[in-house]
């Protein structure tokens, strides 16, 4: 198999609206006749479904939440970056552009990059035409901040709330085309498997989450728009019911996988403080923009944070980057969190957390201001550590928050099976080794909304596709496939809940698989991941019927996939030996302890094709071609 | 200092499925940490009937840190429990004293059938949303952003409405069962911007006319919702409601 990522020829400036000229156009009046099968309700799956509704075509829509207003693109905070300039600080789609692959570490393509950034523009003018309550100044117009190692503040933000409002205002959009019939949506329905027929994707699979039933969908183009797979960490800052089983599952179909290691783990997060702890709480990076982050300067000094003198206290992203400071990117900062953890440095009970101290701020600008700017965060932590951190520092650990990598997509977005189209977080398209805050609200808006609309008119007017039905072989195949693997998973009544086996996994991943990686640990996860499997296959217990409502069965189908999975970010992390990124391989640093890219050897897209877990998987290497920028050392000194 | 661990009682509502008849059921959970969330314990109450090979209690969730709107129990008779301005999951087990009964229940209302255990369904704001909870805008039809002023005062203000989550506490609590609450905030969010006024008069019009049709009650001022709102959202919306439904209606 040769990968083409279809990127068009001609200047980068140019490739987007050269390539929009030249895809074919589906007529107007047969783009009823055509259905679109959109799976996940996120920024990316809404945008898509509503602006698709709106070209005509016809739309199934499905999410496995009660309402598709919950995707948890919701959880999102801090802000979506655009190449506005209104604050007239030097910015501009270049410099957006430039930013974000030298942010992700010169490991994404160029093309693809660019384009993100010339349509962030219309991503605003949509969302303020849609509603969306953006911070403005008194006299009307928008308020920006930088973000998350940004030096211009192209940062647009709802409060602490800008994920949730661009998501109702995407659901609004497709709320609308509900009511206008031209969107079916299939709530509390989660896919368990993609249909080809002819090797193209045709359809998919699902099980109704209330009635436990199986249904078989057909359609001339399938979507995936499921998010990403850090929730095979078991404690992450994903929402619980977060999963990869859709593109695990593409995956198995044929759709291959690409740079499964690049996981990114935010700074900023509640730390960890107990076993029966589900779920890491974020607090926005935002906060980093006021907020000093400092240890004591001595190893286990227990005093409180209050009784540290000034010239005992270590700001080490001030002291080892005096230009990015408390912004260096979030793989940066996390690195060395986890170095002064690692040296002994760290605070709270557990010796894992580093302070982000705003009494500084507070001092400086007024507690109101403050409060205005990050109120609801402080009330978060507040609620669930029981500190206010008005008067104390917070507590911060790193936690797993986005995962870079995910189904491999051509320009058109489409994945390797045709017609499967992959958007947001579940491709591994824009964001590299590393994604820069504010930038996936970016990506996934820009997917659904200015993307997929012209390129799935492409694929439809070329795709030849024969008649078929529901009922036809493959989805047969398919449903009974899946009613076959979940009476297993009951049947097997054993000793470990699924959650146990889900957390063992998650520690292997986070142990070996997370912030600092070995050649050594690598190996051990890839001896340690089958075992666990084999194990989970014997040995869970899972309670219930199939024909019900049944989380417990829903969870242990998703823990099943994330077992195969964490092999195949394990495998991947091994094979990459440079660090870049979020990925970092402790055996590749440069004498201060940064990440070392070996771009001579490592400059590429890693995607994996699956040939059977009894097998190994074959990785297709996709060249990164950089004619625009020079991929250089990053330094945020 | 060290905190004590409790042993909580729980009287949970179980219900196979939506035409079975429920009951309570009662339940301890030993060994409690007090920083748990209220989820969290059900989980290893969960964990614990799993062992059991009972049926584990099904309960909505999501996000668990109270911006996705899925969760939602009534705890002790108040929607998402006793601390005011928090969603069930964001509710730590420190608000609870060792001992306790605390009796859980789904969201009750007429519009919500409950589908299973403590999950209800709530598609009925679904419906009302596709109604008119929108601005009409095409994908790629919108004007340069800074075309459109908005004051920060309304800006905020509008904020605060789009803030809600629709959990749909709001209803649980109301005596009426009224969604007013809901179809309020989403009103007053878009009738306070600019961009929303064009359509004000139908959107409140539809939302209002299907609200009705789902049967949820009419709003008398009990002010509930408001008390068990955990976006906080003020009945000031509902009155805004009622004023764009008058200037709606010939």
């Amino acid at each position: 198999m040769t990968l083409n990522s279809k990127i068009p020829s001609g200047p980068l400036k140019d490739k987007w609206d050269l390539h929009r000229f030249q895809m074919r156009v589906v007529n107007p009046a047969n783009k009823r006749k055509y259905t679109v099968i959109v799976v996940g309700t996120g920024l990316a799956g809404a945008s898509a479904a509503a602006s698709l509704a709106e070209l005509g075509y016809k739309v199934k829509n499905f999410c496995i939440q009660d309402s598709p207003r919950r995707a948890h693109s919701i959880g999102a905070q801090g802000g979506i970056n655009a190449a506005k300039n209104y604050p007239n600080d030097g910015d501009s789609i270049w410099r957006l552009f430039y930013d974000t692959i030298k942010g992700g570490d010169y490991r994404a393509r160029e093309a693809n990059v660019y384009r993100l950034a010339q349509v962030s523009n219309d991503i605003i003018d949509q969302c303020v035409a849609q509603g969306v309550p953006f911070a403005r100044e008194y006299g009307g117009l928008f308020a920006n901040r930088s973000f998350g190692g940004a030096l211009v503040s192209r940062t647009f933000y709802a409060r602490g709330q800008t994920g949730q409002q661009l998501l109702l205002g995407a659901y609004s959009a497709l709320m609308r085309q509900v009511g206008a019939g031209t969107v079916e949506l299939y709530p509390r329905h989660e896919m368990v498997d993609v249909v080809l027929i002819d090797g193209k994707a045709r359809g998919i699979i699902t099980r109704d989450i209330v009635s436990g039933e199986y249904q078989s969908h057909l359609a001339d183009a399938v979507i995936l728009a499921t998010g990403g797979y850090g929730t095979a960490y078991f404690l992450s800052t994903l929402a619980v019911n977060s999963n990869a089983s859709a593109i695990w599952r593409a995956h198995k179909k044929g759709a291959l996988f690409a740079n499964p290691c690049y996981v990114q783990i935010h700074p900023t997060c509640i730390p960890r403080s107990g076993d029966y702890q589900s779920k890491l709480t974020l607090m926005s990076e935002s906060l980093r923009n006021d907020g000093r982050v400092w240890v004591p300067k001595k190893q286990g000094d227990k005093r409180p944070a209050a009784e540290i003198p000034e010239e005992e206290r270590d700001y080490y992203l001030e002291r080892k980057y005096p230009t990015f400071g408390n912004m260096v990117p979030r793989d940066v900062a996390s690195r060395n969190a986890k170095d002064v953890c690692d040296e002994g440095r760290g605070v709270g009970d557990t010796g894992l957390a580093v302070y982000l101290d705003f009494a500084e701020a507070i001092g400086r600008l007024g507690r109101h201001t403050i409060e205005e700017r990050y109120g609801n965060l402080f009330e978060m932590y507040k609620l669930i550590t029981d500190e206010d951190a008005y008067q104390v520092p917070m507590r911060i650990y790193p936690a797993v928050h986005y995962t870079m990598g995910g189904l491999w997509v051509d320009y058109n977005l489409m994945s390797t099976i045709p017609g499967l189209h992959v958007l947001g977080e579940a491709n591994f398209s824009d964001h590299g080794a590393n994604r820069l805050g504010a930038s996936a609200l970016m990506q996934g808006l820009s997917d659904g909304y200015f993307v997929i609309p012209y390129t799935i008119g492409d694929y439809l007017a070329g795709a030849e596709l024969k008649a078929a039905t529901a009922e036809d072989d493959a989805f047969k195949e398919a449903l009974s496939q899946a009613q076959e693997k979940d009476k297993k998973l009951l049947s097997i009544k054993g000793s470990k809940t699924v959650k146990e086996y889900h957390r063992d996994l998650g520690d292997l991943l986070w142990n070996y698989v997370g912030m600092g990686r070995t050649e050594e640990g690598l190996k051990k996860a890839l001896e340690e991941i089958p075992k666990l499997r084999e194990e989970f296959w014997q040995n869970v217990h899972v309670a219930g019927s199939e024909d019900s409502m049944n989380k417990n069965l829903e969870f242990a189908g998703r823990v099943a996939d994330y077992m195969e999975l964490g092999e195949l970010m394990a495998y991947d992390a091994l094979q990459r030996r440079e660090s870049c990124g979020g990925h970092f391989r402790e055996e590749s640093q440069t004498p201060e302890g940064e990440a070392l890219r070996d771009d001579e050897n490592f400059s590429y897209v890693a995607a994996w094709e699956f040939n059977g877990l009894d097998k190994e998987w074959t990785m297709h290497k996709e060249p990164l071609v950089f004619e625009n920028v020079t991929p250089t050392q990053r330094s945020y000194k | 200092m060290e905190k004590k661990n409790l042993t909580i009682h729980l009287k949970i509502w179980r219900q196979e499925n939506s035409k079975a008849k429920g009951r309570f059921e009662s339940y301890t959970v030993k060994d409690v940490n007090p920083d748990m969330s209220f989820l969290e314990m059900l989980d290893i109450l969960n964990d614990d009937l799993i062992l059991k090979d009972q049926v584990p209690v099904e309960f909505d969730n999501d996000c668990r840190e109270g911006i996705c709107g899925m969760c939602g129990i009534v705890i002790n008779g108040t929607a998402h429990g006793p601390r005011s301005g928090t969603t069930t999951c964001e509710l730590r087990m420190r608000e609870f004293s060792d001992g306790d009964t605390i009796v859980v229940e789904p969201w009750r209302a007429r519009a919500f059938p409950v589908l299973k255990d403590l999950v209800v369904d709530r598609s009925a704001f679904d419906r009302i949303m596709a109604k008119g909870g929108f601005i009409t805008v095409r994908t790629g039809s919108a004007p340069e952003a800074r075309s459109i002023l908005v004051p920060k005062e309304k800006a905020d203000e509008a904020m605060d409405m789009a803030a809600c989550i629709g959990c749909g506490a709001c209803v649980a609590a109301c005596p009426n069962a009224s969604a007013a609450l809901f179809v309020g905030a989403k009103i007053s969010h878009l009738a306070l911007l600019p961009q929303g006024r064009p359509e004000a008069k139908r959107r409140a019009e539809m939302m209002i006319a299907q609200m009705d049709e789902e049967l949820f009650g009419a709003c008398s001022n009990h002010g509930e919702c408001e008390a068990v709102c955990p976006k906080e959202i003020s009945i000031s919306s509902i009155a805004r409601m009622r004023r764009e439904f008058l200037k709606a209606v010939p």
